[in-house]
């Protein structure tokens, strides 16, 4: 009995700062977020209404749902082709790989951000490029819309729809491949029909992964769309400093909290959260 | 052993793939290179004036040793309360450890703008009962990164706790060690590699940080992340091309240094 009580002291001891931090600096202030959606600037549940019946703060939305899902079919679809070849190809390809997949994971989204800016920008490296080769007279527009935008996102996401990709590629048995292609299947034909199905729960998990970051993403849109092709996260950020609107802004962080919340409620419901990592 | 490689298809669209993701890294390059103080491509001339601007305008080095003392200092303090939290749920195993790590882990989880205004909450809220630990402070950020960072450390701690073997404990414990012992001489140890890992994680997220402090500083805990983005909104400053440059070698070097000490691990 006594040894069952010091457990439960220990425990208690060594679980508790962390839980205690975590319970002031983050429980405690986000009721006092959701406080804010329902008080400022007057009690009742005004900013909700505003939330369905304004036409701006519902445009955001629609583009915002728009984008991540653009962002998550092109970022899973490249990822895929590239962990093939991290997981399956030859020692080189794979270092190659490996390489072209950390590299741009561990660089700050300011830099590779600012990267695309230097790419895309009217007198950035690919206007400069295809004036010269009297391809085009004016530069295009490429950054500060949606396209620069979507391609900025992607790139970021990559890397993270990457592992889960990864880790169900590895776990795939070899000889299930090879007994497909023995019995006469072509190369595609196992790509499709074996390959592409036996990961599937690897595609769920990095389109879960991809679809829940985009939707609160803040950085990217901000530089590249330029302040044109505004985005839930910035809308947020917007109505707390430029235009302050702090009940508004708290509202829509509550609606993407729940939503977000949903989504990964209704995907864990088919898939095991183990499966996904 | 026969195995399933990828076949040419395969291989160039990969390539393609690997080509987009390197693309904007390289692009930066040339642009650093510029003599004129707008962002443009050099033509013909080449200029390191926006790498000496670095190293003489104060601001930069003012932020990036701002940068430093928040990341060790949120490091510090995440990594210490992630170790003992994880001995905590390791050792005793206690009821409801699935929900108090899903708690510990809703920073991660919840979209980053979420945790921005939560955290600008706290810190206006606190501004008003001390001057030095609330909105715009190093501390106050400090704070906030740690919140950010605590649960990517918990889960490293926690992935090294269950690769370690249970029965090195039990033995400690059937020989009298106290908890104490227990947590110092047999379990840390065995996990230093992960510790070190979650601190290293710690200070790299708190270092690059940018969505949270954003919301929470505007004229005195200037970081380096926030100072280029200050570049980058308003007129786009080279400075952040060169500095960009740097940054990546570092990236570079650093991993290249990990996959030589990989290699040399398993060569042996």
């Amino acid at each position: 009995m006594k040894a069952y009580l010091s457990d439960r002291m220990g425990a208690a001891l060594l679980m508790a700062p962390l839980l205690l931090f975590l319970g002031a600096a983050y429980a405690w202030p986000f009721f006092g977020v959701v406080n804010w959606s329902f008080t400022l600037p007057e009690p009742g549940l005004g900013q909700y209404g505003t939330l369905l019946s304004d036409p701006l703060v519902q445009s955001v939305f629609v583009r915002t749902l728009r984008i991540a899902a653009i962002v998550t079919i092109v970022s899973v679809a490249a990822a895929y082709a590239i962990t093939v070849v991290w997981v399956r190809g030859t020692p080189a390809q794979r270092v190659i790989a490996e390489f072209c997949i950390l590299v741009p994971f561990w660089i700050s989204v300011l830099t590779r951000a600012f990267g695309w800016v230097a790419l895309l920008s009217n007198r950035g490296l690919f206007n400069t490029w295809l004036q010269a080769i009297g391809f085009i007279s004016e530069p295009l527009t490429l950054v500060r819309n949606e396209f620069g935008v979507i391609v900025g996102m992607t790139h970021f996401l990559i890397p993270f729809a990457v592992f889960p990709l990864a880790s169900s590629m590895r776990s795939l048995d070899d000889r299930v491949l090879l007994a497909a292609r023995g019995l006469g299947s072509s190369r595609m034909r196992t790509f499709w029909s074996v390959f592409v199905p036996m990961t599937r729960s690897g595609i769920i998990g990095s389109a879960l992964i991809v679809f829940v970051f985009s939707l609160g993403f803040f950085v990217t849109p901000a530089i590249l769309g330029g302040g044109r092709s505004v985005m839930v996260a910035e809308l947020i950020y917007l109505r707390i400093f430029q235009s302050p609107d702090w009940g508004l802004g708290a509202a829509i962080s509550v609606v993407l909290v729940l939503f977000v919340g949903a989504l990964m409620a209704l995907v864990f419901r088919y898939v095991r959260p183990r499966q996904l990592i | 052993m026969p195995t399933y490689r990828p076949g040419p298809v395969s291989l160039i669209l990969a390539a393609l793939v690997a080509l987009f993701l390197l693309l904007p890294l390289l692009a930066v390059i040339p642009v650093s290179l510029t003599p004129t103080r707008m962002l443009a491509m050099p033509s013909g001339e080449l200029s390191l004036r926006h790498y000496r601007a670095l190293i003489e305008d104060p601001r930069w080095i003012n932020s990036i040793l701002l940068s430093i003392r928040i990341g060790v200092f949120s490091s510090a303090f995440s990594t210490v309360l992630a170790l003992c939290f994880s001995l905590g749920v390791w050792m005793f195993q206690p009821r409801f450890t699935a929900a108090l790590v899903g708690f510990v882990l809703l920073p991660m989880v919840v979209p980053p703008v979420v945790s921005a205004i939560t955290l600008y909450f706290l810190l206006t809220s606190i501004s008003g009962a001390s001057s030095f630990f609330g909105y715009d402070t190093w501390l106050g950020v400090a704070m906030a990164h740690a919140v950010m960072t605590v649960p990517f450390a918990t889960v490293l701690i926690l992935v090294s706790l269950s690769q370690l073997d249970r029965r090195i404990d039990l033995a400690a414990r059937g020989l009298g060690a106290t908890v104490w012992e227990r947590a110092t001489r047999i379990i840390m140890p065995n996990i230093k590699f992960g510790i070190v890992t979650a601190a290293l994680l710690s200070f790299v997220l708190s270092w690059e940080e940018i969505g949270v402090t954003l919301f929470i500083t505007s004229v005195n805990a200037i970081t380096l992340p926030r100072l280029m983005w200050m570049g980058l909104r308003d007129n786009i400053d080279p400075a952040i091309a060169a500095l960009s440059v740097i940054l990546i070698i570092i990236t570079v070097l650093v991993l290249a240094a990990r996959s030589a000490v990989v290699r040399l691990r398993r060569a042996q």
